[in-house]
């Protein structure tokens, strides 16, 4: 029985290892309390991915609430074809379209931060396509492989091939350097862990009170019950 | 006056129904042995937690849309666009993994301290059939976010009763009622988690406490504290005054009532209990993944499967025992005898010792081996199927079934210690 046990124990580890492994992925290090940050994702996403990928569970009027663009500016500049501010953020795509013209009909990307595994995720893998003359649209990405879509923002990043180790080499011709594009794409990355959940910063600003209220009514709760149980000891 | 217009009123209640009697028999002088330890937390906060899930669920159905086109974007309604909506989803999701983790506990609190054995056989099997109804309520709630991994988590379990020789096919037909797992299937799935299963649960949690209180409560030292009427000194009796419907056939030792002194410290434990679940709630809704699986974030689609599908961590054990079985009937077979064997324990134990405090060396082992196997089986659940754990999984899956066997063995002569007349203390 003991050998048994030692066995299970010995075991365990190995359980704990084979939960992880995975792509490496780099730190985004997003900030979901910088306004200026997601107003930069927002606008990136509406120029550059909303043409393809809806955001079809939120709406303007709250993500301009949420980021701090008065309703006036926000309709001024982003609801151009008589959307109304309570609209959801879609386009005009035929999804019947979209998969002949790509394979697949480019998804929702509303919950994409949750899907995926969060900002690191988005930010990694908008800097990770490269040269691929295998694929219908010539480039690939590190950590999708076969990507379907082809890689839109390359005239800001710029082309990067991959060595025979699988390194990625620096990109060149683009319109951003290097950390022009981090920031952009880390923006980009933000702006979609906020659209994931909307709510998140009030959860958790919610959750001290709730936290610290629930501390201190342990501490009463505790005491009433000694105080009752004097009785018995 | 206030105080006799109230005693008024209990009066004019009282001739009509038996209101205060009712408290009195089950609350204020209900005897309750005052030896309770941590492990007794957990029957009341079982409670606390089904009235959460009943409340945020009534809630959640104002707004849910039950099918298929317009299941998920309703819960994203709900995240999004409802007043304080993703507090009540988020207490209603974490609720269903808190319930299992509670009931658990509380299960284990009850092969600890031979809570099952005569004359408790009745309330371990209702208790039994909460926890199997319990199941069935959150395997039918998991399908209503209409998510990718809700979709296929199901489509795995109700293949299972094709397995069933002859019928098999026909029974999963009538269980979807259409071909794949639909619309159709969501709309029922919808109509028994939100009326059949909790009416079921409220009724039978009903009767779970009804038999414990006409039994009376176990305790960690397995002793008990109604002794035959006329065997003890008046001076020894409780101090307390109990219910003549406990009072008039036994003689009442080493008991407290119920309240005030375990609703105060129930109350701790709650506040302790919350302190934990809204960590999680407010802090790791998702529950690192386990509470929440990342492939429900996107709607179902049934030619998309998710890269690996798993039950929801509280199912593992049992999923776990279902898969490292080749053949699918046999499978299924193993994965419901794992539960009627729980609902037989009180017969496989033939011993008269309860707690584990009194009983053999061979006991607490094979107690320790089965808790250790059922958290591997959980694990092991919740990960791909590779060889090396399918035959870990088999080792767990003996060590789980070889409990009630091994049990059933020793325990015919098993060699306990002496069991004091009285709790001390």
């Amino acid at each position: 029985m003991k050998k048994f046990i030692l066995v299970i124990f010995a075991l365990l580890p190995m359980l704990a290892l084979a939960s992880g492994g995975g792509v490496h992925l780099d730190k985004a290090g997003n900030d979901l309390t910088d306004k200026e940050s997601l107003k930069r994702g927002f606008d990136s996403y509406v120029s550059y991915c909303l043409g393809c990928h809806q955001l079809q569970y939120q709406r303007y009027n709250r993500t301009f609430a949420d980021l701090g663009i008065s309703e006036e500016e926000g309709m001024a500049k982003y609801l151009l074809n008589g959307q109304k501010p309570g609209d959801h953020i879609t386009n005009a795509m035929p999804a019947k379209d979209a998969a002949k013209w790509f394979g697949t009909a480019p998804p929702d990307l509303t919950l994409e931060a949750r899907l995926k595994p969060g900002a690191d995720y988005i930010y990694t893998y908008l800097r990770s396509f490269y040269l691929d003359s295998e694929r219908p649209f010539g480039v690939n990405n590190k950590v999708f492989s076969d990507v379907g879509m082809p890689h839109v923002l390359q005239g800001l990043q710029g082309v990067r091939g991959i060595d025979e180790h699988g390194n990625l080499t620096p990109a060149v011709g683009g319109s951003m350097t290097e950390e022009e594009y981090d920031v952009f794409s880390r923006d980009l990355a933000n702006f979609l862990e906020y659209v994931g959940e909307p709510s998140k910063l009030e959860r958790e600003s919610m959750g001290y009170w709730v936290l610290g209220f629930l501390f201190i009514f342990f501490i009463l709760s505790y005491l009433l019950k000694k105080e009752y149980w004097r009785d018995i000891h | 006056m206030l105080v006799k217009l109230f005693t008024d009123f209990m009066g004019w209640i009282d001739k009509r129904l038996p209101v205060t009697d009712a408290w009195n028999k089950h609350l204020a002088q209900y005897p309750a042995p005052k030896n309770f330890n941590f492990w007794y937390f957990f029957g009341s906060l079982a409670m606390l937690v089904l009235v959460n899930q009943i409340v945020t669920g009534i809630w959640l159905t104002m707004n849910y849309e039950p099918s298929g086109e317009g299941a998920f974007a309703s819960i994203e309604y709900i995240m999004r666009d409802v007043d304080y909506g993703w507090l009540l989803r988020y207490m209603h999701s974490t609720g269903a993994s808190a319930f299992f983790i509670v009931v658990y506990m509380h299960m284990m609190r009850g092969l600890m301290y031979g809570s099952y054995q005569k004359p408790r056989e009745l309330l371990w099997i209702f208790g039994m059939l909460i926890f199997l109804v319990l199941m069935a309520e959150a395997f039918m709630g998991y399908l209503l976010p209409w998510g990718n991994m809700s979709y296929w988590g199901a489509q795995v379990i109700i293949s299972l009763f094709g397995a069933v020789p002859i019928i098999g096919d026909d029974l999963t037909l009538w269980i979807r009622g259409d071909y794949v797992i639909s619309g159709a299937t969501l709309n029922r799935f919808f109509a028994l988690h939100v009326i059949a299963l909790p009416l079921v649960l409220v009724i039978l949690v009903f009767l779970h406490i009804l038999a414990l209180h006409e039994v009376g409560s176990n305790n960690p030292e397995g002793i008990d504290v109604k002794k035959p009427k006329g065997s003890i000194k008046p001076e020894e009796l409780s101090k307390f005054k109990f219910h003549k419907q406990y009072t008039d056939k036994y003689d009442i030792v080493d008991a407290i009532p119920f309240h005030p002194y375990y609703s105060v410290k129930d109350i701790m434990g709650v506040a302790g209990f919350l302190i934990v679940f809204c960590w999680v709630m407010f802090f790791a809704p998702e529950g690192g993944g386990y509470f929440m699986e990342a492939p429900n974030f996107e709607p179902a689609n049934g030619l998309k499967t998710p890269e690996h599908i798993a039950p929801v961590w509280y199912f593992g054990p049992f999923y776990t025992i279902l898969r490292i079985i080749p053949d699918k009937l046999l499978g299924a077979i193993c994965m419901f005898s794992a539960i009627i064997v729980l609902f037989l324990l009180p017969w496989f134990d033939r011993g008269v010792v309860k707690s584990m405090k009194y009983r053999s060396t061979a006991h607490l082992v094979n107690l320790i081996q089965f808790a250790i196997c059922f958290v591997v089986l959980g694990v092991l659940g919740t990960l791909p199927a590779t060889p090396v754990y399918n035959l870990i999984g088999t080792v767990a899956t003996f060590g789980y079934f070889g409990f009630f066997v091994a049990l059933w063995f020793y325990s015919k002569n098993e060699k306990t210690k002496p069991v004091p007349e009285r709790i001390s203390g």
